[in-house]
């Protein structure tokens, strides 16, 4: 089978969608000609036109309002806010207004508007250019939160969101862009709410989504040559969550470690360890340990960064530790 | 003679009336004990009449807390927003949005907005769609003075002025931010020159004279389905009530300008003309009167007699 990378699996995914429905259409800051901050429109503009590939002002609040606007009369709008540090600015519209407006008028509406946005860090990009802030969204009810790991659920997640009639906040990861993996030149789609487990393992649950699916994958492969057998479980929804198949491999390994790249107070891994604590702590041999960044911003200096952040080695001296080891 | 017809006056002075005798009426239900709390726009009925006379149903507007009259005007069911105002399930939003946040889709009624200023970029990306899908309708955001200071406001007047987009906003200028002067929180003398920045029409008018509304609306209208772009037009005009029902609407101005405004009702004004005009008799504006406080005498007793939404329908309409 072909790769793709990241970058081209979400570019696909937003023109098979385009082309499959012409409501659809992307508007968001540098995306026409100049292809995006991180490239993944490139070209969209030349196919597609002016139109349906609009350039917008520095003004991320009418970004996210007007996209909001447009799917109430009947368009598909994809929103691109550059970096999810921006989508402060456009937190007023996505949680006063894009969350709440179904709800609020008792089902009347729909609102299909799928906010792309890219966070995380790894390339010293500083304290405004390298939050994980899902938790953020992920706490407002009336917000499908998506967050995939590679090029294969990075398209198919984003072509269910685009056909989605509720709003949906889709969080890629800057230095996934160049990661490849296999992905069919079909029309698949990869369902909102699901996980996936990554790699089969039978020691501890690693509880994880986006990039730090990679790092633990690096992390049980390492381990795996001291005998140590880790299951990876990919959440890929942050919202709604995919319980069931966190507490069925929970279930079996007996042990879970959850793996976030966002700071560890209240981030979402908080959730994911107060979900298996209620719902299968008698299955637990051990207490729920987290991986996450620091409570910290995120420094520019590189060493500084990496340490503030997960990586493949903290993920398996954590599991190390908790396997009495 | 104004050179708005007879027939359209009267239809504006039909909506002023159900306006005025809505929140009226809402306020008396309030001080019964409904919950939450209602921001009527007593006095300023003129704008949403005049504005939503020349819009097709086929228009859209959006609205603010402050917008049971838009609303009204544009065509929503008295009954289904008082059921709205008691919490119940016949309500438009099935009790789950209160005064503040009536809409009725299938009237293009597309909402109202507690926060201030936002609707303002939600009205820029209906104008978006509407010129994707190649149609001549228009958009008209309505917001009060205070709304002029957010960036939502010059965000979203900045994209519908940059994309060229048939939004209408409307300012309905009730002279305070809530309490506090215009001129204590911006050195405009008029809001309108706020349009300058982002190179649209900004126009004023009277707010207090529906003819005067009426007029504009009809022009800019006209001009926004010819793909003129969006112009922002302000309506000067008073709340002579409090900004909330907790607000005797005393401390931050004087009994006499209370008094001044009061003498230049918008819906006495409007009576004159006609009447003056021979537009209309005075037994024909006493009659719509009537009708009017009949049709809310029903929309009260529909509203009481629905039933209430149960506690556990709170988590219907929840996705994700």
């Amino acid at each position: 089978m072909r790769e793709l990378t990241y970058r081209e699996a979400v570019r696909e995914a937003l023109r098979e969608e385009m082309k499959r429905d012409p409501k659809v259409f992307l508007m968001g800051e540098e995306i026409a000609e100049y292809g995006g901050s991180y490239k993944v429109t490139q070209g969209l503009v030349e196919e597609f036109g002016k139109e349906r590939v609009r350039n917008t002002p520095l003004a991320e609040a009418a970004i996210a309002g007007a996209a909001l606007g447009a799917s109430l009369v009947g368009m598909r709008p994809v929103a691109e806010i550059m970096y999810i540090d921006f989508s402060f600015i456009a937190a007023d519209q996505i949680i006063n207004q894009i969350a709440k407006l179904r709800y609020m008028t008792g089902g009347m509406v729909k609102v299909p508007v799928v906010i792309r946005t890219q966070g995380g860090g790894g390339v010293a990009a500083g304290p405004h250019h390298s939050q994980s802030l899902e938790a953020i969204y992920a706490h407002i009810p009336g917000l499908y939160v998506v967050m995939p790991s590679n090029a294969y659920d990075a398209k198919g997640l984003l072509k269910s969101s685009i056909r989605e009639d509720n709003p949906v906040i889709f969080i890629e990861h800057k230095k996934l862009y160049g990661e490849s993996c296999p992905v069919p030149e079909d029309d698949y789609v990869v369902p909102l709410g699901k996980g996936d487990i990554k790699r089969e393992g039978t020691d501890i649950s690693v509880i994880t989504y986006s990039r730090c699916v990679n790092f633990s994958l690096a992390a049980a492969e390492e381990l795996a040559k001291e005998g140590i057998s880790l299951e990876v479980v990919d959440i890929r929804t942050i919202k709604p969550l995919d319980e069931e198949i966190i507490l069925k491999s929970v279930q079996k390994t007996s042990k879970a470690l959850v793996v976030y790249e966002a700071c560890r107070t209240a981030g979402f891994g908080a959730e994911i360890a107060a979900t298996i604590a209620e719902k299968a702590f008698d299955h637990l041999d051990a207490p729920v340990t987290r991986v996450a960044a620091k409570d910290s911003p995120i420094s520019f200096n590189p060493r500084q960064e990496d340490y503030i952040l997960p990586n493949p080695q903290k993920i398996a001296a954590a599991a190390r530790e908790l396997m009495g080891k | 003679m104004p050179e708005i017809d007879a027939a359209t006056l009267k239809k504006i002075y039909t909506n002023m009336v159900k306006i005025r005798f809505f929140e009226e009426r809402a306020i008396s239900e309030y001080r019964k004990g409904l919950p939450g709390f209602v921001h009527p726009s007593i006095g300023q009925e003129a704008i949403p009449s005049g504005v939503c006379a020349f819009l097709r149903d086929d228009d859209y507007i959006i609205t603010t807390h402050r917008g049971h009259g838009d609303i009204i005007a544009k065509g929503a069911q008295l009954d289904r927003m008082m059921a709205e105002l008691f919490a119940r399930k016949t309500g438009y939003c099935k009790g789950k949005g209160g005064s503040m946040h009536i809409a009725d889709v299938s009237r293009n009624i597309l909402g109202a907005t507690g926060i201030v200023g936002d609707g303002i970029p939600i009205a820029a990306g209906v104008g978006a769609a509407i010129k994707m899908l190649g149609t001549d309708q228009v958009m008209v955001a309505f917001f009060g003075d205070g709304a002029t200071n957010s960036g939502a406001f010059h965000e979203g007047m900045g994209l519908a002025a940059a994309w060229c987009l048939p939004v209408l906003f409307f300012c309905e200028n009730n002279l305070y931010q809530q309490s506090t002067p215009f001129s204590d929180y911006c050195r405009l003398t008029d809001i309108a020159d706020r349009a300058k920045a982002h190179g649209i029409p900004g126009l004023t008018v009277d707010g207090n004279d529906a003819i005067a509304v009426a007029e504009v609306a009809r022009e800019t209208i006209a001009k926004l389905r010819q793909g003129e772009g969006p112009i922002l037009v302000v309506g000067n005009t008073y709340r002579t009530v409090g900004h909330h029902m907790g607000d005797p609407g005393t401390s931050y101005r004087s009994k006499e300008e209370v008094e001044e405004w009061k003498k230049k009702d918008p819906i006495q004004r409007l009576r004159k003309t006609m009447v003056q005009n021979k537009m209309a008799t005075d037994a024909d504006l006493d009659k719509i009167e009537q009708d009017v406080l009949k049709e809310l005498d029903e929309a009260v007793k529909y509203a009481q007699e629905s039933p209430e939404p149960a506690p556990e329908e709170a988590m219907e309409d929840i996705y994700a």
